[in-house]
């Protein structure tokens, strides 16, 4: 619904602005996350949480107050903070005696739930805990997944394209080679292993340089446990392009395999007789010949007639 | 000798330059795939160093992490750079990743009336400029909004039309007229907007966007699809294993005016008998069920009290006593009366109590 057509048009130019920057788009704003506390958050899980905030500054909203749901049978409460807040990202953390630790993480579309993974936490070291330089906030992380596992099973491949989701942050495109400071790494190993590095430039004989790591930020090791994940026509239906998005075919231009380019052009119909050719001086007509023409054609016309 | 040297000269080149990669090259069994406009990388090789590291895997960790982000790294210093301000910057490419969009694709709105009309016709939107003059004020004034060209606001005086009452209020009637006029603009901006939410509304059609609807829902979804067709749904075919529509069908059905008179006669007879008699009439299963559902409402009532006083007072245990209370109560009762509908009578009591317990609580926030 554009900002036009509502029924209550808006009266000022700023809610006008607030309205058209949450419509639907074709080239869309970067996802916001939320960050929810459910019912018995222990320390364990509001750490991750704030973490979570952190990395993701200025593009994620902390919920103070903890909200008592369980988002795996009840999705009424993060689809409406959704749309409060306009996220479509978002992590939710509590802790139980049965899910002790837990972690869910999911993302919506159209302000409904499209995929949510619950993870368990283990072995959970905090941004404080390391006590190291860190990098500004907002800056873009490179993100690294390894292990064949992530594309092995249908549940590990939507847990990939999520946490590319997730940490993805603003899409740019040129980027300050000095400024890549951040690299965040999965690793697919029964569990997952997210540890995240400050990268160090380090001089090695030719441009490229020689990398090494530092230890820096948050580092979780999870476990999959229980997924909700959409069905594979509504998945369809979310990663559907427009048209007007999808790379330009260049029409009327081929190569072949030896990497020769041909190109064909489209030609109006040209009159022969009056292609301008080189000039023979020899084939010239004389005059005599000319009046002997003329008169020919003179009485074709006549018979004709 | 010099074609010695020459070959030496190349294979000491070779080294050379082998050497000064060293320091950036790493082996990988299986190459890395790179979606450079995510900086994204993945490694498809299957983490062997990890599985024999033990509990604490960090140092394995970190040397695959340097592994693969050198040949990130690798990849990025490739790309074509620039210069802006003194810093090197790449120019990344197209994220070639997919994923799905956060909200769905905008749909292109209808065209108003005006807007059909004028396609119609080939009517093209006149280019007006800016500014106006304005004679009265000898200046350059917008077309409309604050201080405009010829504004109707601000006259103090209104000449009476030599057709109209004296004794009429013209300035009333200016801002009636105007009124009257946004009035319209108004009426017809929201049928426009009632045309154009009646052209999207046929696509949806009794299913939910996020596709999680229950059994109920969707049966009756496709019901209306169903009937929705120009002969009312009597030549629609059905899946081989689809059964009836339960429920469909008329909803009130009379007896016919001439029907069976033996039938009539014995209806009618049989009202004035139980009419006429001294003891009333009492149908016991009908009367077992009322009490069994009065005595299951109340109970829920309780429980829902119960259970909010406590979750403040932090104790179960009150309501479990009372469950155990409930049934023994309840059995005698239901001795009593034979009704047809026995069996449904306990495993409905305790389905009952499952479902009562969750919305009972108050959302805190």
């Amino acid at each position: 619904m554009d900002a036009l057509d509502r029924v209550a048009k808006p009266k000022t130019k700023r809610a006008k602005r607030f309205l058209e920057k949450r419509e639907s788009k074709l080239n869309e704003n970067i996802k916001n996350v939320m960050l929810i506390k459910g019912g018995n958050a222990n320390a364990t899980v509001t750490q991750v949480l704030k973490d979570g905030y952190a990395l993701k500054k200025p593009y994620s909203v902390l919920y103070k107050k903890k909200k008592i749901t369980r988002p795996f049978e009840d999705q009424t409460l993060p689809e409406f903070f959704s749309k409060k807040s306009d996220c479509s990202l978002f992590m939710f953390g509590s802790h139980n005696k049965k899910q002790p630790n837990n972690l869910v993480i999911g993302r919506m579309y159209d302000y409904h739930v499209l995929d949510m993974i619950e993870l368990g936490i283990e072995n959970f070291v905090s941004l404080k805990d390391i006590k190291n330089s860190k990098c500004p906030e907002g800056t873009k992380s490179m993100l690294i997944f390894a292990g064949d596992d992530f594309d092995v099973t249908e549940d590990y491949r939507r847990l990939k394209s999520l946490l590319i989701d997730f940490f993805r942050g603003p899409t740019v495109s040129n980027i300050h080679l000095a400024g890549l400071e951040y690299v965040l790494h999965f690793t697919a190993l029964n569990r997952i292993y997210f540890r995240s590095y400050k990268l160090l430039l380090k001089k090695s004989d030719c441009r490229t340089p020689r990398i090494e790591l530092e230890e820096m930020g948050p580092s979780l090791d999870l476990v999959l446990k229980r997924t909700h994940l959409a069905s594979d026509d509504l998945y369809k239906l979310s990663m559907k392009m427009p048209k007007a998005l999808k790379p330009k075919k260049k029409k009327n231009i081929f190569h072949d395999t030896f990497g020769t380019t041909y190109g064909r052009i489209h030609m109006q119909k040209q009159d022969l007789s009056k292609l301008q050719t080189r000039k023979m001086k020899g084939l010239k007509k004389r005059p005599a010949e000319r009046i002997t023409e003329d008169q020919e054609k003179k009485s074709k016309r006549i018979l004709k007639n | 000798m010099e074609g010695q040297s020459v070959e030496e000269l190349l294979a000491k080149a070779e080294q050379d330059e082998e050497e000064k990669l060293q320091r950036i090259t790493v082996l990988k069994e299986l190459e890395l795939e790179f979606d450079l406009g995510n900086l994204l990388a993945s490694d498809r090789n299957p983490p062997t160093g990890l599985r024999c590291a033990g509990p604490t895997p960090e140092a394995e960790l970190r040397a695959l992490a340097r592994d693969n982000t050198q040949l990130l790294i690798n990849q990025l210093w490739q790309l074509p750079t620039e210069r802006v301000e003194e810093a090197i910057v790449a120019r990344l490419p197209e994220p070639t990743t997919r994923l799905p969009r956060e909200k769905p694709l905008p749909r292109p709105r209808p065209l108003t009336r005006w807007q059909q009309f004028a396609r119609l016709k080939g009517i093209r939107p006149k280019k007006k400029t800016n500014l106006v003059w304005d004679e009265v004020s000898g200046q350059w004034r917008r077309r409309w909004g604050y201080q405009r060209a010829r504004d109707d606001t601000k006259e103090w005086l209104i000449e009476v039309p030599g057709n109209a009452d004296p004794l009429e209020d013209q300035f009333a009637k200016r801002i009636q007229a105007k009124k009257e006029r946004v009035a319209k603009n108004e009426l017809n901006r929201l049928r426009n907007l009632a045309r154009a939410h009646k052209m999207q509304l046929p696509s949806a059609a009794g299913l939910h966007p996020t596709g999680h609807q229950s059994k109920e829902e969707l049966g009756r979804a496709m019901q209306v699809a169903k009937v929705s067709t120009a002969s009312v749904g009597r030549f629609q075919e059905r899946l081989p294993k689809e059964k009836a529509p339960r429920g469909s069908g008329k909803k009130r059905k009379f007896q016919p005016l001439f029907g069976d008179f033996a039938a009539e006669k014995k209806n009618q007879l049989e009202l004035l008998r139980v009419m006429n008699s001294k003891k009333p009439q009492l149908d016991v299963t009908k009367a077992t069920n009322k009490q069994m559902r009065e005595e299951d409402q109340e109970e829920a009532a309780k429980k829902r009290k119960m259970s909010q006083k406590g979750k403040r007072k932090g104790g179960r245990q009150g309501l479990g006593g009372k469950r155990k209370g409930g049934p023994p109560s309840q059995g005698g009762k239901r001795k009593r009366g034979l009704g047809g509908k026995m069996n449904s009578g306990p495993p409905g009591f305790g389905g009952k109590r499952k479902g009562g317990q969750r919305p009972g609580g108050k959302r805190r926030k």
